[in-house]
C-alpha cells in the first residue's frame, strides 16, 4: 500500500497571534511551526500500518524551504521519503490541486490529511483532493482499518459517530482517534539521523490560479474584565445571566 | 439568478441553523438585489422557511438520501445551483455541511470561505470575515471565482425574520454511485449534542473524578444543555471522547459556556471562543479561564454547582 500523508506547517498553539505589513501577513517572528495536530494523528495512523501491515509512507507539503524542518520531523518520525511543492500555498484550492497532481503522479492508494489546519481552518484540503481525483472520502475520520482494497472507517457525526465501508483509492480528514494522543511519536536520535539520508524532493508547482486571496487580518477586541459574583450571591450570577446576557 | 441555500433537517424537521443560515442567504440577495432559494432534503415541511426570506424551496424526496453522505447530497445541491443559475451558495458549518463542502467547491468550481462569521463586506469584489487561527483572530478572504461557496459559522449571524413567498416545487437530481456505505449510526437520541446545544456545561480535571459527574449532568438538565470536558477528563476515561472539547477535541459556539473546575488552557480556550458568554466556576481566582470569561464565581464547584442547580430550578418554575 502507497500511503501519502499531507502535512501542513503551521504556527504551534501556543504562539502568539500578530499580524505585519498593515495587518496583511501573518507575522512569523518568534513563532515555532509544527506538524499540524490533525495531520499528527494521521502520520501516526500511516506508521502503523507500516509496521503492522507494510506500507510506503511518503510526507507531502505546498510551501517554501521554510517548511523543510517540519517534512524532516515527518521523516524522523519514520515516513520514507518526503516531497515539498514549492509553492506558496494562497488558499486551500490551491494546495488541493498541487495534491492531488502528486496523489496521481505517484499512484497512491491512501491518502490522510487532517479535517482542518489550526492556521486557516479552511476544512478544505482532503475534500477537495478526493474531489479533483474522484477518489472515496471520509471527513472527520476517528478510526481507520484496510483490508486489501477496503476499508472500513468511522467518523464523527453531530451526537455520535458513523461506521462506513469503503474502498481505496481514499481520501480521508483525519483527527484525534485515528490514534490516541500517547501514541503520537517524538523523534529520537536514530530517527533524527536517518532522517538526513531520507529523499526529500522538491518539485515546481502546476501553474494554477487560487479561488481566494486572504485580504487582512483582525484581531477580536480586546475583552472586558470578568464580572466576578460571590458564591454566597449566586442569584445575582442568574440575574446577570438572563437580564444582562440574555442567555438563560 | 438566486442564491441557492442547503437547509438541513434531522427526521424531517428543520434544525435551527436551516433558518440560520437561510438569514444569512437572505442577507446577501438583499445586497446582490435577487431572490433565495432553499434547497431542502427529506423534509416534512418546509413552510418556516418562508418566514427567513426563502422565495422558492427545492424539495427532495429521495429514500436513497435518507442517510447522509457526502458525495450525493453535494451532488444535489449543484444540480440545484447549476438549474437556479446561482452564483452565491450558502451552507452551515456543521459537521455534515463541512463534509460536503470541499466536494461542492470542486463540483462547481466555486471558491469556499468557511467559518464566515458576516454578511459579505462587499459583493463585487466579493468579501467576507471569517475566523481564522482556531478563533484567535479573523481574516478577509476575497473569494475570485465565479460562483461562491460561503459556510456560515454557527451562531454567529443569527436569526432575522423577512417575508419570502416560500414556493415549493419538486425536485429529483440525479445521484451518483456512492462509494461509501454507511454500515451503522450510533447517537444518544435522548441527549442534546454539542453541536445543537444553546447552552454547554462543562466539566475539568477540578471535578476529581467521574463519580462526581452527577452534578455537571444535573446543572444541566435544569439548562436543557449539552454536557461537555475538558481533554484530559476524556483521557482518563471520566467522560466519552465525544465530549472533549478544544482545539484537539470539538469545538463548541454555544450562547451561553459554562466551565467548572477548567482551568482554561489555550488549547481549551481555542475550541471555545466562539461561544457568546462564557461562566467559570473555579477554586484558583489566577486560573487564567477568568481572563476569558464574561463572568465568574471563585469557589468550589462541589459547593457552588449544587446550590446553582437549586437556584435555578427556582428560577425556572417562576418563569
Ligand atoms: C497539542 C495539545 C492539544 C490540546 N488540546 C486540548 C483540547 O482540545 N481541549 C482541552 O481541554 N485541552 C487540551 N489540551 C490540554 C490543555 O493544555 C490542558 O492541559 C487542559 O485543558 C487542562 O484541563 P483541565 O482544566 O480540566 O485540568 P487542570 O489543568 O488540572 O485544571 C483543573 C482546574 O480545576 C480547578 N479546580 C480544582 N478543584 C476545584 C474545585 N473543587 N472546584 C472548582 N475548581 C476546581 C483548578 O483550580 C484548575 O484550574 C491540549 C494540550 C496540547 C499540548
Amino acid at each position: 500500500m502507497k500511503i501519502l500523508v499531507c502535512i501542513s506547517h503551521v504556527p504551534d498553539t501556543t504562539s502568539k497571534i500578530n499580524f505585519t505589513e498593515n495587518n496583511s501577513k501573518f507575522d512569523n517572528t518568534g513563532v515555532q511551526f509544527v506538524i499540524n495536530p490533525n495531520d499528527e494523528f494521521g502520520l501516526t495512523r500511516a506508521m502503523w500500518f507500516k509496521e503492522k501491515q507494510g506500507a510506503n509512507v511518503t510526507v507531502a507539503n505546498v510551501g517554501g524551504p521554510e517548511t523543510e524542518p517540519t517534512l524532516r520531523k515527518a521523516l524522523a518520525i519514520g515516513a520514507d521519503a518526503a516531497i515539498r511543492v514549492n509553492g506558496v500555498a494562497i488558499d486551500g484550492f490551491y494546495v488541493a490541486k498541487q495534491l492531488a497532481k502528486v496523489v496521481q503522479d505517484g499512484n497512491y492508494d491512501l491518502i490522510i490529511a487532517g479535517r482542518e489546519s489550526i492556521d486557516y481552518n479552511g476544512g478544505m484540503v482532503p475534500g477537495m483532493i478526493a474531489g479533483l481525483i474522484d477518489a472515496n472520502f471520509i471527513n472527520n475520520c476517528i478510526s481507520l482499518e484496510i483490508d486489501g482494497e477496503n476499508a472500513t472507517a468511522i467518523r464523527e457525526i453531530d451526537g455520535g459517530k458513523e461506521t462506513v465501508s469503503t474502498s481505496l483509492p481514499l481520501v480521508i480528514g483525519g483527527q484525534k482517534g485515528l490514534v490516541e494522543e500517547s501514541d503520537l511519536r517524538i523523534p529520537n536520535m536514530r530517527g533524527i539521523m536517518t532522517a538526513r539520508q531520507k529523499p526529500l524532493t522538491v518539485i515546481e508547482p502546476l501553474t494554477t490560479d487560487a479561488q481566494s486571496t486572504s485580504i487582512s487580518f483582525e484581531k477580536p477586541a480586546p475583552k472586558g474584565a470578568v464580572k466576578l459574583v460571590s458564591p454566597d450571591n449566586l442569584d445575582e450570577l442568574i440575574n446577570l445571566l438572563h437580564n444582562e446576557a440574555k442567555v438563560i | 439568478m438566486s442564491v441557492l441555500v442547503y437547509t438541513e433537517s434531522e427526521n424531517g424537521t428543520l434544525k435551527k441553523v436551516a433558518f440560520e443560515v437561510a438569514s444569512y442567504a437572505k442577507a446577501v440577495a438583499n445586497q446582490l438585489g435577487t431572490t433565495v432559494t432553499a434547497i431542502a432534503i427529506n423534509t416534512n415541511s418546509t413552510s418556516e422557511l418562508e418566514k427567513y426570506g426563502v422565495d422558492k424551496v427545492l424539495s427532495i424526496t429521495n429514500s436513497s438520501l435518507d442517510t447522509f453522505n457526502a458525495k450525493s447530497y453535494a451532488a444535489a445541491v449543484k444540480e440545484a445551483a447549476d438549474k437556479e443559475n446561482s452564483k452565491v451558495v450558502v451552507i452551515s458549518s456543521s459537521i455534515n455541511s463541512k463534509y460536503l463542502a470541499p466536494l461542492l467547491s470542486v463540483g462547481l468550481n466555486a471558491g469556499y470561505a468557511s467559518n464566515v462569521v458576516e454578511a459579505p463586506i462587499s459583493t463585487a469584489p466579493f468579501k467576507v470575515k471569517r475566523t481564522a487561527f482556531t478563533n484567535k483572530a479573523f481574516e478577509i478572504t476575497q473569494i475570485e471565482t465565479e460562483i461562491k461557496l460561503i459556510g456560515v459559522s454557527k451562531n454567529a449571524f443569527g436569526l432575522i425574520e423577512e417575508n419570502g413567498s416560500g414556493a415549493v416545487e419538486d425536485f429529483s437530481p440525479s445521484i451518483p454511485e456512492l462509494g461509501i456505505t454507511s454500515k451503522s449510526i450510533n447517537k444518544a437520541s435522548n441527549k442534546v449534542s454539542i453541536a445543537d446545544a444553546e447552552i454547554v456545561v462543562s466539566g475539568g480535571r477540578g471535578l476529581k473524578g467521574p463519580e462526581n459527574w452527577g452534578i455537571i449532568e444535573e446543572l444541566a438538565d435544569v439548562l436543557g444543555a449539552a454536557t461537555a470536558c475538558s481533554k484530559p477528563v476524556s483521557d482518563l476515561g471520566w467522560r466519552p471522547h465525544s465530549e472533549h472539547v478544544g482545539q484537539t477535541g470539538k469545538p463548541v459556539a454555544s450562547n451561553l459556556y459554562i466551565a467548572i473546575g477548567i482551568s482554561g488552557a489555550i488549547q481549551h480556550l481555542a475550541g471555545i471562543n466562539a461561544s457568546k458568554v462564557k461562566v467559570v466556576i473555579n477554586t484558583d481566582p489566577e486560573a487564567p479561564f477568568f481572563k476569558a470569561a464574561d463572568y465568574g464565581v471563585v469557589g468550589d464547584a462541589f459547593e457552588v454547582v449544587p446550590q446553582l442547580i437549586e437556584k435555578l430550578k427556582a428560577f425556572k418554575a417562576q418563569e
